[in-house]
């Protein structure tokens, strides 16, 4: 054997102690960044985030937007419109104040909940409304379930339902970057339930092994369905996580969008310069109902819920640009008016866009439709023209 | 006899077999107090206990190695995986592990006790991550056993022979039909057997066979032709591993034709195995090509989902076809 062994020179850092002293889980305290108070008010002396007068407002029209989206697109599932949504209410702050402070070079992978990253970085209304009623103007063209969203353009990776992947490409994504030298970082968003899966934990392994300019970001809302985080961890949170592997880690109040900001700010510079990865815990609560398929009552309280209402990230950002002289009550009323509205046309819109066409059955699957896909789609659509009535999007349309 | 949907007679099977035997558990996301996200589980830790009935953490991967290490230990666990689309995460665990403990240790060590359950299947809107039935990939790997229920009565009886048989099984749930399909389920214990088919009805013209949810299109598609004075006979394989050969065989021979329908995307899926093993048992039996209404060779589509499917008119025309070849 090559005498250069792999032995690492030194064991990792710590005293040499002679009787055994374990260290306790939660012996790692963590602090908890806040700038803003729930008053609106910000805490004496606190680190402030970069932001000017139009920043602000761009974040606060994204806020709006989030809202009215959210409230208007429950309705059209309750309303049979759509299939299936998912709100981020109460969690607005982690998103669009992440988005907030990227540059739009930066690429940000999601989950699910995070369509206020692509509100902020200017998803078109009709881009959402056409993903969500599948039409053939859906940039996914028809194929995913509502809020499944991407886009090229916007640096937003497309949505894959099953928890955790993004989490390993991520770190892949940054690494490339950074081999070709990009001035971009990658942000990862995820759920404190889906920090469970094995891919978390591949994925900050890699990163940080090879040393890739991505930030983790865990929204930890408290819920996974309805499995409430102390059934999903036990442990110092997920930062504690991002401690064990051995890269920078912060912990911010996900409710205030200032700290989110500032949190992600220099995380930002931090992954850029050192090229090296980083781990913030947002720490939030999951307003609404995990999606319109869920009934939260059955296990949480109303109680809960209200405790927390208090805690909106909105109207404490809002009072904060108030008292800043930069928005007032007025602006307020006739932003939400306009919005309720745009929305509501857009969704009629969207609605009566005809479905995606026969075709795209079978395009994307690979590079080129291969031999046995055509072959599948001339007998399908011979099929459809003998039953023209049971395939009404498709029939008399090719 | 009471009449359930087909949850309630999984939660009926879950009852019984938890009753019966203290090392009965189930598991899984959001299994415990709230009882699954289809409510399969729901009253369980109620009247089990936090330590027997329980949410796991978000890993599939974690549940069936957990899983595993309870039946190595001698419990019978019943994990649950929230959905069938979600079990790949957990395929090591299934493929490696669950399925070759028994071999790769001369029997030192077994899993037979482990079942997993497991919504699968499409037709709910559910898109790409929603809709999967992924039963080819397990059929493919020696040692587990494969049940797939095509209503309530069947869901019960299939499952609890699932969890009583000594042998690691993967048992799919078709979820359009959780509380579509209702029917009278005796409240008592009873098994059904795995591996074996069960003819539902007879026929002489051509024997049309599936599982689970698939079964309904069938039928739908039997009546169509028998509208056409063509008579079918309906199989329901219930077992994917091991599959009973002999049942299929014989009534091939009677009709002298096959159809099998699958929901799953054509190229490798468990059709092409029945074809092939039927053509050789029934060779000189057969009157036409043995026929394959599968998917397309795609993922599962959200908007185009009617299109991809293997739907009642489909079958229908490939009836006429066979027949008429
Ligand atoms: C691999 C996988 N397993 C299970 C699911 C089903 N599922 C969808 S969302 C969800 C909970 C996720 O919770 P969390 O990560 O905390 O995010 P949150 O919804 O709270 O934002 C589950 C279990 C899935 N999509 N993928």
């Amino acid at each position: 054997m090559n005498a250069r062994t792999h032995m690492p020179e030194k064991y990792p850092s710590g005293a040499e102690v002679h009787s055994p002293a374990f260290i306790d889980g939660h012996s790692v305290a963590i602090p908890i960044l806040k700038i803003l108070k729930e008053d609106g008010s910000l805490y004496p002396s606190a680190d402030l985030p970069e932001l000017d007068q139009a920043k602000a407002e761009k974040v606060y029209r994204a806020f709006a937007f989030h809202r009215v989206l959210d409230e208007r697109m429950i309705a059209a599932q309750r309303q049979g419109r759509i299939s299936f949504y998912m709100t981020a209410l109460g969690e607005e702050a982690t998103t669009v104040g992440g988005a907030a402070a990227l540059e739009p070079q930066d690429m940000i992978m999601a989950q699910y909940r995070e369509q206020g990253c692509l509100i902020y970085r200017g998803f078109s209304l009709e881009d959402f409304m056409n993903q969500m009623f599948s039409n053939e103007k859906d940039l996914g063209k028809g194929r995913q379930m509502p809020i499944h969203y991407g886009s090229n353009e916007l640096n937003y990776m497309t949505i894959s339902s099953p928890l955790g992947t993004q989490i390993p490409q991520a770190a892949g994504y940054a690494y490339g970057q950074k081999l070709q030298g990009k001035d971009a970082v990658t942000l990862c968003m995820f759920g404190e339930g889906a920090a469970s899966e094995g891919d978390f934990h591949a994925g900050l392994n890699m990163a940080a092994v090879h040393q890739a300019p991505v930030i983790f970001f865990c929204r930890n809302n408290g819920y996974a369905i309805s499995t409430p985080s102390d059934e999903q961890y036990v442990g110092n949170g997920i930062a504690s996580r991002g401690v064990g592997y051995g890269m920078k880690t912060i912990r911010i109040d996900g409710n205030d969008v200032l700290a989110v900001m500032k949190a992600m700010q220099l995380a930002r510079s931090y992954a850029l310069e050192h090229q090296a990865p980083v781990l913030i815990e947002a720490m939030s609560y999951r307003l609404g109902a995990h999606s319109t398929s869920d009934d939260p009552s059955g296990y949480r309280s109303k109680e809960e819920e209200a405790k927390w209402q208090a805690h909106d990230p909105i109207a404490r950002f809002k009072t904060w640009l108030i008292n800043q002289k930069w928005w007032d009550e007025a602006r307020d009323k006739a932003l939400y008016e306009s919005l309720r509205e745009e929305i509501l046309a857009a969704v009629k819109v969207a609605e009566k866009i005809a479905k995606p066409p026969v075709e795209d059955l079978v395009t994307d699957v690979y590079d080129q439709v291969p031999k046995h896909l055509e072959k599948q789609l001339a007998e399908l659509k011979e099929h459809i023209n003998k039953y023209p009535e049971a395939y009404p999007f498709t029939a008399g349309r090719f | 006899m009471a009449q359930m949907n087909l949850l309630q007679a999984v939660n009926n099977a879950l009852d019984i077999a938890m009753a019966e035997d203290d090392s009965t558990l189930c598991f899984g996301e959001d299994v415990g107090h709230f009882g699954g996200v289809f409510r399969a589980t729901s009253g369980l830790q109620e009247k089990y206990g936090k330590a027997r009935c329980f949410n796991t953490p978000l890993a599939e991967q974690g549940i069936v190695g957990f899983a595993n290490g309870l039946a190595a230990q001698g419990s019978r666990p019943v994990a649950e995986i929230q959905f069938a689309d979600y079990i790949f995460p957990a395929f090591d665990q299934i493929v490696n592990e669950s399925a070759k403990f028994r071999y790769r240790s001369g029997n030192e060590f077994n899993v037979g006790r482990l079942t997993i359950r497991t919504p699968y299947g499409g037709g709910i809107a559910g898109g790409l991550y929603h809709s999967q039935s992924p039963e080819a990939y397990f059929a493919h790997t020696p040692g587990l056993k494969i049940v797939v229920p095509r209503n309530p009565y069947q869901a019960k009886g299939l499952l609890l022979a699932s969890i009583r048989d000594d042998n690691p099984v993967i048992f799919f749930e078709p979820k359009r039909l959780y509380r579509a399909s209702v029917g009278e389920v005796p409240e008592d214990d009873y098994q059904l057997p795995i591996g074996k088919a069960e003819v539902i009805s007879q026929g002489s013209d051509i024997t049309l066979l599936g599982w689970g949810a698939q079964m309904e299109v069938i039928e739908k598609a039997a009546e169509l032709a028998a509208n056409e004075r063509i008579s079918c006979e309906l199989i329901d394989l219930r077992s994917i591993l091991p599959w009973d050969v002999e049942t299929v065989a014989q009534s091939v021979m009677k009709t002298g034709r096959l159809l099998i329908s699958h929901e799953a995307p054509i190229t490798g899926g468990f059709a092409g195995e029945v074809a092939a093993t039927i053509q050789h048992e029934c060779f000189l039996h057969l009157e036409s090509p043995i026929a394959r209404v599968c998917g397309v060779d795609t993922p599962y589509p959200l908007s185009l989902e009617k299109e991809h499917m293997a739907d009642h008119l489909k079958i229908f025309e490939a009836i006429k076809r066979s027949v008429q070849y």
